[in-house]
This record gives structure tokens, sequence and C-alpha cells, in this order.
């Protein structure tokens, strides 16, 4: 007897990219500079955060070929968003063999209360999170990996680190807690009780926890690892330097030997413009993407 | 006390880490070639073969690895870690460590939504063996030094090869220790007849 889609099967997915880069792709040459560079998936889009916050309109799905393109050009798993809520857009992903869903603030919501109830596909699914609210909700209904928000499309790593820093500040606080102040804790961050005191119990998520939103350069990348993330996703860092190919694999050797510092001067040199970069205050509250689901 | 280090590049090796420690031997993370020479066994783990192949190559780990095994010590490779030890990959040139008789076929059971857990029995190691498959490869084919270990759906999925052993599943995602246990035990046996 054999059982697909189990927790272990989704969630040991995750765990196999752990320690790697998983790096946003918009057709199948960049694909394979990102397999050749040593990503350990890509996530197959239209356009990269970036250029989706610069085209405005609505955000959804990819173009199916765009991400069959992808699957037939790599070995390597092949990941793809699909809108907040958008049962029908997860359905198609998981139809087409997507190996993993990204429900994602990227795309614009399909559904502003209500997310996908992720533990009946098969295909595992990872979401964004600002905290062990968010974080531990997405797990009860269904993700099986998480990664922070950060701000996409930015460049700026400052809120991905505000979100790193913030669950896990969070977890130690929870363990600090004595077990009958546990339910005013769930109560105050919306967070299943039974969930908190498995985190409590473990000291950790019960899930692989990404850095992803805004990281731009291997020391960014070296930085998230420090704060306690499992890997790193680059959404327009990479594709929107000078020097894709070499900034890809700075980035994959950075992750690994994340408190290696003079590897990672030395990998550092000569990587060319980084992409531009936004600073936050720049953004109006509505262009700010994390706030798109909670 | 038996050290087992664990190929730290990337993937799963915090997982293998406790469960080597769980089976009575020292676990330590590699991550410099220079490391090779305090352990008595080598796990290289599950992750993504193409990405561990890239930073085994970079820092210059496939001649020492080789070597390691070549002076008898023992070397467990778990789904990526199997096709690292292939000496023949289906549909690839590039063969990596290239130190077991096996050929290998990758992500051979199908994608991520294909991917299941079973119960197997491994031979002389565990009956009844949960066993979680992942993107996984199978054995298509052994030299006949190599002896079948397990096998799934008439595919082989687990061989070894002397102080070589391989598996296509991962037994670190579960908190059954024995298929480390008798790799640790393997390692227990060369480190004594290493040291006559």
């Amino acid at each position: 007897m054999s059982q697909t889609g189990t927790d272990r099967v989704k969630r040991g997915m995750a765990e196999m990219q752990k320690g790697g880069v998983i790096m946003d792709v918009v057709n199948a040459e960049q694909a394979k500079i990102a397999e050749e560079a040593g990503a350990v998936a890509v996530m197959a889009l239209e356009r990269v955060p970036a250029d989706i916050r610069a085209a405005g309109g609505v955000a959804r799905m990819a173009d199916p070929t765009i991400v069959e393109e992808v699957m037939n050009a790599v070995s390597i798993p092949v990941m793809a968003k699909a809108r907040i809520g958008h049962i029908a857009e997860a359905r198609v992903l998981e139809a087409m063999g997507v190996d993993y869903i990204d429900e994602s603030e990227v795309l614009t919501p399909a559904d502003e209360i209500y997310h996908i109830k992720k533990d009946d596909y098969t295909v595992p699914f990872v979401c964004g999170c600002r905290n062990i609210g968010e974080a531990t909700r997405r797990i009860r209904e269904g993700a099986s990996m998480l990664r922070t928000k950060g701000e996409p499309g930015t460049g700026n790593i400052v809120e991905a680190v505000r979100h790193m820093r913030q669950i896990q500040s969070e977890i130690r606080h929870l363990q600090s807690l004595a077990e009958d102040e546990v339910m005013v804790f769930a109560k105050e961050n919306g967070a299943p009780f039974d969930l908190l005191m498995e985190i409590r119990e473990e000291g950790r998520l019960p899930v692989v926890n990404f850095a992803a939103g805004g990281i731009a350069t291997p020391a960014d990348a070296a930085l998230m690892m420090q704060l306690g993330a499992d890997g790193v996703f680059v959404g327009s860092g990479i594709f929107k330097s000078n020097n894709p190919a070499q900034f890809a694999r700075a980035i994959v050797e950075a992750t690994t030997h994340y408190d290696d510092y003079k590897l990672i001067g030395e990998l550092s040199k000569g990587l060319g413009t980084a992409m531009k970069g936004m600073e936050m205050s720049t953004l109006t509250p509505d262009q700010r993407m994390q706030e798109r689901s909670q | 006390m038996t050290t087992i280090g664990v190929l730290g590049l990337q993937g799963a090796f915090r997982e293998h880490i406790r469960s080597v420690e769980a089976s009575g031997a020292t676990g330590v993370v590699v991550k410099k070639k220079e490391q090779l020479e305090d352990i008595d066994g080598l796990i290289i783990p599950g992750g993504e073969s193409t990405a561990i192949r890239r930073l085994i190559d970079k820092y210059d780990f496939l001649e020492p690895i080789r070597e390691f095994g070549k002076q008898g010590k023992p070397i467990f490779g778990t789904c990526a870690g199997l096709i690292l030890l292939a000496s023949e990959i289906d549909g690839s040139y590039d063969v990596h460590l290239g130190l077991m008789d096996i050929k290998v076929r990758r992500n051979a059971f199908g994608r991520q939504r294909e991917s299941f857990e079973a119960d197997l029995d491994i031979d002389g190691v565990a009956d009844q063996f949960t066993a979680v498959f992942i993107r996984a490869p199978y054995i298509e084919g052994v030299g006949e030094e190599t002896k079948v270990l397990a096998r799934y759906d008439g595919h082989i999925v687990a061989a070894q090869q002397d102080h070589y052993l391989a598996c296509s599943f991962h037994p670190e995602l579960t908190d059954d220790h024995r298929l480390v246990l008798h790799f640790v035990k393997m390692v227990e046996h060369s480190r004594k007849s290493l040291a006559m």
C-alpha cells in the first residue's frame, strides 16, 4: 500500500530544499541558468515581482505555456504561484504537475478573507507569513512550507529581516510561557492552540521556513540564513542584476557558507550592479504586497 | 566513539545528524573537505542532486570523497546521495562519484504529486519499514558485487556493495532508525578492521 500527498511527503519535499536557493524565472533559458547555478528549485512566473509592480493591474497565475516550458527545461522541481484563495488556479497548477504551489501575495488576491484549504491537495503549498499567527494559520490550512513575506520586488531586505526576527522572537517568547499562559497567547495571535503547544515543545516551526521578499545580494542571503532561515527565495534579484549567471552562483554559495565571510567577500567581488531597489517609505499602503493577507 | 559525517552542502542534513545520534554514534556536519579526515563514515543526504554536485565541484570534494571510499571507509547515500554514488545515470553522461556499481534513473517515480510513502521489507535490516519517497530515483540495474536490499513495485530501492550503502527513500524523515543503525554498524565494523 502506498500513499501520496501525506504530510511527510509534502513537508519532506521542503526539507530537501533546505540550505538552497529557489529562483524566480520567466522562461526556459532563465530556468536553465538557475539550474546550472545550483538552484534547488525554480518558480515559474510570467513576470518577476519588480515587473509586476511596474506593470500594475491585476497579476494572475502565469500562462500555463510558460510553466510547461520551464517544467520541460529543467530536472529540478518547478514551483508556480496561484492567487490567494484562488482554488481553481491552484487546481490547474496541480493538474499540470507543478511540484509546489506558492499561494502568493505577489499576485492580486482572489479572496481577501479566506485562503485555500491546502490540505485537500496532493501537491504541497508554500505561503508567506510575517508573524507566528500568520505562520500557524497557514500551517493549519495545510501549508507544507513557509516563507517570510518581506516586501517583494523591492530589492530591499528590511521587511524580510523584520518578519524573520518577529517569528523567531515569538517562538522564543512562546517557550518562556507557562502552559496556562499559552491560551491567551493563542487568542492574541489568532493562532491554533495545539500547534502553539507543539512549537513550544520543539522550539521550532513544524515546517521549513525560507526567507523571501527583497533579497538582492549574496550578503542578503547570508544575513537571512544567519537569522535562522532554512533557505532563500530570490525573486527579482537575479534576473534584474547585470550578470544573472554569476549573481545566481554567488547567492547559492553564500547561502551554503553563510558564516564564511571571507568567502562571501570573495564571491561578491566584481558582481556588477545589483537590482536598483526601493526605499519602503516610497511605497503607498496599497503598494505594500505584504498587507494583502493575514 | 564512532564519528559519522553528514555532507552538509545542501539538503536534509540536520535530520540525518539526529538519526545518527539516535543510533549511538557522533554526527558532524561536513562542509569542508578537510573534515573528512576526522570521520569514520560519511552520509550523503537527500537534497537536489544537481545543486549538491555543483557545490561538491566548487569546494573540491569529488576526489577527496572518492579517496575516502577507496580507503574502505563506509558511505551511505540517500535519494540524491544515491544518484551521486552511482556509476551510471540514465539519460546523463555526467556521472558524479561513480563509487557504486549501480545504474540509476532520476525522478523515476514521477514528479512531486506522485511522491509517496510505503512499507517495505529491507533484507537483513528491517521488516515493515516506512519509506518516504520524494521525487525519488530508483536503481535500474546492479553489478555482480552489489546486493539488492529492497524493492518497491519491482524496482530496486535499496542496495549495498561492500562498504557502500544506498537507498532511494528518506530514512531520516521518520523516527525509525533501523537503516541508519545498520550503517552505523557498518562504520563500527570498518573502523575495527581498518585499525588492525
